[in-house]
């Protein structure tokens, strides 16, 4: 992890009418680590990751993401990132094989390419068994494990989680941030949202939305100390009963 | 362009392997191209007519007159010639021409005999015999009321012909009206269907993050049924052929080329259902609504369009299917060219441009 920023939001707002989703939202990602962006339901977490994404764009505010600029370098910056939404995003009728395929296939991955990396996740995560099998007929807990595997398989620079482990139980939970880290470790920056306070505490530096805006933004650990609390659940509901 | 090769494949991936598609798109056209062979009968109402009165004296005068007196016809043409009638049917909506052979009253009086001769478009077999026979009632109704008042019976002979479909096959009818059904079907509602599953599974917003441009995907995922739409159209007209024995009397070129315009229109139509529809389950009712429904209703499938109540005549003409009937009707059975069908073609471009556009402009919106 280094201090250099890669992702640079400065006075963000997204207005839905008279509805402020993202009231002057300021912060920096830095390259290589891992981001948690929490919030409540309704903090509006999904509306700033949509926009970051280019699936939204902001009513105003200046974004840089992956070092290009959101409104005039849109196509760039979906070169250079990854997004797995928390919507399940493997297509159920198609193999794991023609799923991968398919994904590297739209980021222009040559079939050579594609195999050779493919033979090594398989391997990584120990599954070769599955590559034929329709993804429909998995667990969810591998699926969710493949959509992650998916989203950086054309290795972006930064990967999108938006709640990625809605509805699975803890132990694949545990498994699915194993995966986290080794992305993380490869070089991979991770944006992840989520509302699972005990996922907060393995993130590098966390922010807390409330209400359109941040409230906070520090280490988890800099959060407990300056809310004199032992966990980060009370960080977050200390913030939240604020408002 | 490799990664949108790979992204048609894909499509096919998915219809290929989801028995209920592949029931809608191959089983329901067949299925339907055999039960339409039993149609509905109608009742007609303002049917437009020509008249070639070659005698012009005061029974045919007045034989026209309660003709047009009764609802069911509208005058529409007096015609001099025997040459004009081919010509007035081919372009012209005339169903009927009914012909007075010359020196009508004089024969009538001398002989107690003369001849009416009858003509009706067959293309649409069931309306044609309803014609004819409402019009052989009127004068047989006139000739009754006359004889009361004269002495010496007297007697007119309606004399039937059928143009385009002598045998009065209904076959003539559906055949057109299930192709357009089924293209509609196929096309629109498979499309908004398939597009809507995307946005339901969360897939579409993985598409739209990715390097694919939104143009690319929606071309993507139309493609696929395009090609499909357009085995449906050829085996339509195959079956249509072979086992009900209806022509293809124009040029084949022409048709395929107006189906695939059809085709497209329909697809343009499904994706902006797709824009609107955020559901499968929506995006079906709206095609079976909003298509489905007015197809077979108003389209004049079924039920003759001179036969509804002027507020579904207006509607009737912004239905798509109604123009693409009209068109492989006439290339079909009338065997035209595209000197007679370029009005109905236009309408069709035109109204594929709208839905394009205003598809273009839902994206966006949905974008922001």
């Amino acid at each position: 992890m280094t201090n250099k920023p890669i992702i640079k939001v400065e006075n963000l707002v997204k207005k839905f009418g008279n509805f402020v989703a993202n009231d002057h939202l300021n912060f920096e990602v830095y390259e290589g680590e891992i981001f948690g962006f929490l919030g409540a339901n309704g903090a509006g977490k999904t509306t700033a990751i949509r926009i970051l994404c280019g699936l939204s764009t902001p009513t105003s505010g200046n974004l840089n993401v992956a070092g290009f600029d959101i409104y005039k370098q849109t196509e760039l910056i979906k070169r250079n990132i990854g997004y797995m939404s928390q919507k399940f995003s493997l297509y159920e009728n198609l193999t794991l094989k023609e799923n991968i395929r398919f994904y590297a296939g739209i980021y222009g991955l040559s079939s050579k390419e594609i195999n050779k990396r493919m033979d090594n996740l398989l391997e990584t995560l120990k599954i070769g068994d599955l590559r034929d099998k329709l993804i429909g007929s998995l667990p969810l807990g591998w699926k969710q494990k493949l959509a992650f595997s998916v989203a950086i398989f054309h290795r972006p620079r930064i990967v999108f989680l938006d709640e990625p482990t809605g509805g699975v139980d803890p132990i694949t939970r545990r498994q699915f941030w194993d995966l986290i880290y080794q992305a993380a470790n490869d070089g991979i920056t991770i944006f992840v949202t989520t509302h699972y306070m005990d996922e907060a505490e393995y993130c590098d530096r966390v922010s807390i939305m409330v209400d359109g805006r941040i409230e906070a933004l520090d280490t988890p650990a800099g959060l407990k100390k300056t809310y004199k609390v032992s966990n980060m659940d009370e960080v977050f509901l200390k913030l939240a009963r604020a408002s | 362009m490799k990664q949108f090769l790979g992204f048609i494949k894909k499509e096919f991936y998915h219809i290929f392997r989801d028995p209920r598609t592949l029931l809608v798109l191959f089983g329901i056209p067949v299925a339907q191209l055999l039960i339409f062979g039993y149609v509905v009968t109608t009742e007609v109402k303002n049917i437009s007519v020509a008249i070639l009165d070659r005698s012009k004296d005061d029974v045919t005068r007045e034989i026209t007159q309660k003709i047009i007196e009764s609802d069911y016809f509208t005058l529409t043409q007096n015609l001099q010639s025997d040459t004009q009638i081919e010509e007035v049917f081919k372009t012209g909506n005339i169903k009927e021409v009914i012909v007075f052979e010359p020196n009508f009253a004089q024969k009538l009086g001398r002989d107690g005999t003369a001849q009416i001769q009858l003509i009706a478009d067959a293309s649409d077999a069931n309306t044609a015999n309803l014609i004819v026979n409402y019009t052989s009632a009127i004068i047989s109704d006139y000739v009754q009321k006359q004889n009361k008042l004269q002495l010496m019976p007297m007697q007119i002979k309606p004399e039937v012909r059928m143009v385009f479909n002598e045998s009065l096959q209904s076959v003539y009818m559906f055949v057109p009206g299930t192709m357009a059904l089924i293209l509609m079907l196929v096309s629109a509602m498979m499309t908004s269907i398939s597009i809507a599953r995307e946005k339901e599974l969360g897939t579409m917003e993985i598409l739209l993050v990715s390097p694919l441009k939104p143009a690319q995907i929606i071309i993507g995922k139309v493609i696929p049924y395009v090609a499909l739409a357009f085995i449906n159209a050829v085996t339509i007209i195959v079956l249509g052929n072979l086992i009900f024995g209806m022509p293809v009397n124009g040029s084949l070129t022409l048709l395929l080329a107006e189906s695939l315009l059809f085709i497209s229109l329909a697809l343009s139509l499904g994706i902006l259902i797709s824009t609107i529809a955020k559901t499968q389950q929506v995006a079906m009712f709206i095609s079976l609504f909003a298509l489905m429904l007015p197809t077979i209703m108003l389209s004049g499938f079924i039920f003759p369009i001179e036969n509804m109540p002027v507020v579904l005549q207006m509607i009737s003409h912004i239905m798509p299917p109604k123009y693409f009937i009209i068109i492989i009707k006439n290339i079909m059975i009338k065997g035209t060219g595209f000197g007679f069908v370029w009005k109905e073609t236009l309408v069709l471009i035109a109204m594929m441009m709208v839905f394009i556009l205003l598809s273009v402009k839902k994206f966006k919106i949905r974008l922001q």
